[in-house]
């Protein structure tokens, strides 16, 4: 079986963000990068698999710039076997044009299953694992919090409002993992030392320009300075007055 | 002159609220021009009426008892065919679960991106631009443009609702497509329902949410009993999830839900700067905490410092006498 599972670099969630001199971007010294939370439910997810069949091999794939590549070392710490790296310093990527680049590092490889974290937590748009799933015509189930694999067939829990969608689908097939899917481990020493050697193949991206711009990035508007409008329960009306009368929300 | 495409979700035979938000702004930006709301699946006809009521000028529904289940593959090659006809400058979704993966899987049938979760759409002289949050709301990014029809997302409970005018009817156009095995290869086959009927945290307008303060799952009706009262929705930090009391489902922050409600009360949150990614959208926020310290009063609107074992149960009695 082999599986593949892309991870992106994102800013740590406690990173405070700040918007760099170019307007459209956040400045990135300092910054400390992660694999993307929700990619390591997908890397878990595929080193699992691997585990339960005791065959097969999960690649690790990456489009980014450079700082991705010590992100890329992060997953095959974890147990990965091996990485691409599709080494792009572009500002002007979007997320077709990311999922092409992912999609033709692909091109002529053999591969049973693709993984995914659900959403990047830098960008948030949930569609590069759907792209990469059409682009290579194979089907794609996303946001999976429950995923059993039987031969060629997977059932998936698919996460949606009010419960979840049992979705079953034929291999090869791609998903996005969600957050319950699994408990990620952490990289022993020993990973981290094997991971140094795994090797790590850098990749030349193809891919179109991107067709949502950015073109400006800003603070989102500062809330107005609250009110503690006292202790304990003898609060409480004054609370309900303000929330009736100022607020008008209830 | 606009012409825009709405996709409108249908479940249980109503049209879902976020794509009756979806059609009413697409017909405040079309400002006349046309909105053609599409709906897919079976015995939906009755039910895609509503978008008319919100400002759809056309639809066009696929009513056939093999689109019952959604289809992410089925559907989106339905909406490409629509959008290849009908030739629209934007076609908008909802940011619902299947909103969020339709819209994905047209925009890979159409090589394009989608503008995703967007919280502000301008157009001007037929050129799109929007505002959508990233990096978990800390920052919020304008988007334009590169090409031709745009696809976009709607965030649920951000886009007012059209007044509704049930007189108004749209001409409905019942279409066929002849669906492939190919075009059903991930196909649901059934929905399983968490249990209690809960009200979604992404389309509350108020919720009520709980967090490491609770000390632990058999307390929470206490604050459930405040949500009854405020017919609102209950969250949950990551804390409260992690340490099992309250299922993923609830979790509100950078890694469970993004919400906008009018209303957020915060009981027993500390206000973790991940916490604070999904609820600071909020147009008020309300926090009871006993820390006068935490984080979480820098963002409230109103806050009472003080035990919520005692403030939540005293807050449920006052609404109680005024509701």
């Amino acid at each position: 079986m082999n599986i593949f599972v892309c991870v992106k670099k994102v800013p740590d969630t406690e990173t405070v963000i700040k918007i760099a001199a170019d307007n459209r971007s956040i400045e990135t010294a300092g910054v400390k990068f992660i694999v993307s939370p929700y990619d390591e439910f997908a890397v878990e997810q595929g080193l699992r698999i691997k585990e339960k069949l005791n065959a097969g091999e999960v690649t690790v794939l990456s489009h980014g710039d450079a700082d991705s590549a010590p992100v890329v070392r992060n997953a095959l710490a974890m147990g990965a076997d091996k990485a691409i790296h599709v080494k792009d310093d572009s500002k002007d990527i979007d997320t077709f044009s990311s999922a092409t680049a992912l999609a033709n590092a692909l091109k002529g490889v053999k591969f049973d299953m693709v993984l995914f974290g659900k959403q990047a937590i830098d960008d948030d748009s949930c569609q590069v694992g759907s792209m990469v799933a059409r682009l290579l015509d194979i089907p794609f189930v996303g946001v999976v919090t429950k995923m059993e694999v039987e031969g060629t067939k997977v059932i998936c829990h698919r996460e949606v409002e009010g419960g979840h969608e049992v979705v079953e689908v034929q291999l090869p097939a791609a998903f996005s993992c969600q957050k319950g899917l699994n408990e990620p481990r952490y990289p022993s020493l020993k990973g981290i030392m094997a991971a140094k050697k795994k090797p790590l193949e850098e990749k030349a991206p193809e891919r179109p320009a991107a067709s949502v711009t950015p073109m400006k990035l800003e603070y989102p508007p500062s809330r107005p300075p609250g009110k503690i409008v006292g202790n304990g329960v003898e609060a409480v009306p004054e609370l309900v007055r303000l929330l009736h009368e100022e607020a008008k929300v209830i | 002159m606009p012409d825009f495409i709405v996709f409108v979700e249908i479940k249980d035979g109503k049209a879902k609220k976020p794509s009756l938000e979806a059609v009413s702004e697409a017909s405040r930006l079309a400002a006349g021009g046309k909105v053609t709301a599409v709906a897919i699946g079976s015995g939906v006809a009755q039910a895609a009426q509503e978008a008319a009521y919100f400002g759809a000028t056309d639809l066009v529904i696929y009513d056939d008892a093999q689109l019952k289940q959604y289809s992410n593959e089925g559907y989106a090659r339905i909406m490409s065919e629509v959008a290849a006809t009908a030739k629209p400058s934007a076609i908008f979704f909802a940011a619902t679960a299947t909103g969020k993966d339709l819209s994905a899987m047209l925009g890979g049938f159409m090589a394009t991106s989608v503008a995703a979760d967007c919280t502000v759409v301008k157009m001007d002289g037929g050129v799109f631009s929007v505002r959508r949050p990233v990096f978990a709301g800390k920052a919020i990014l304008t988007c334009g443009f590169a090409k031709s029809p745009v696809i976009i997302s709607l965030r649920p409970n951000v886009f007012a609702l059209n007044p509704p005018d049930a007189s108004r009817k749209a001409a409905a156009d019942n279409r066929k497509f002849a669906l492939t095995p190919k075009d059903l290869r991930a196909v649901v086959k059934e929905f399983v329902t968490s249990g209690v009927k809960k009200i979604e945290l992404t389309e509350a307008n108020v919720i009520v949410s709980g967090g490491r303060g609770m000390k632990g799952p058999e307390n929470y009706p206490v604050i459930e009993e405040l949500a009854s009262v405020l017919h609102a929705a209950v969250g949950a930090s990551r804390a409260a999830v992690d340490a099992g009391w309250r299922p993923h489902e609830d979790q509100v922050g950078q890694t469970g839900k993004t919400v906008s409600p009018t209303l957020y009360i915060a009981c027993g949150i500390s206000g973790a700067i991940q916490h604070l990614a999904g609820m600071s959208s909020s147009k008020y926020i309300v926090a009871i905490n006993k820390d006068p310290d935490a984080p979480i009063f820098k963002v409230a609107n109103y806050g009472i410092v003080g035990d919520l074992f005692q403030v939540v149960p005293a807050l449920t009695a006052e609404f109680k006498k005024h509701l």
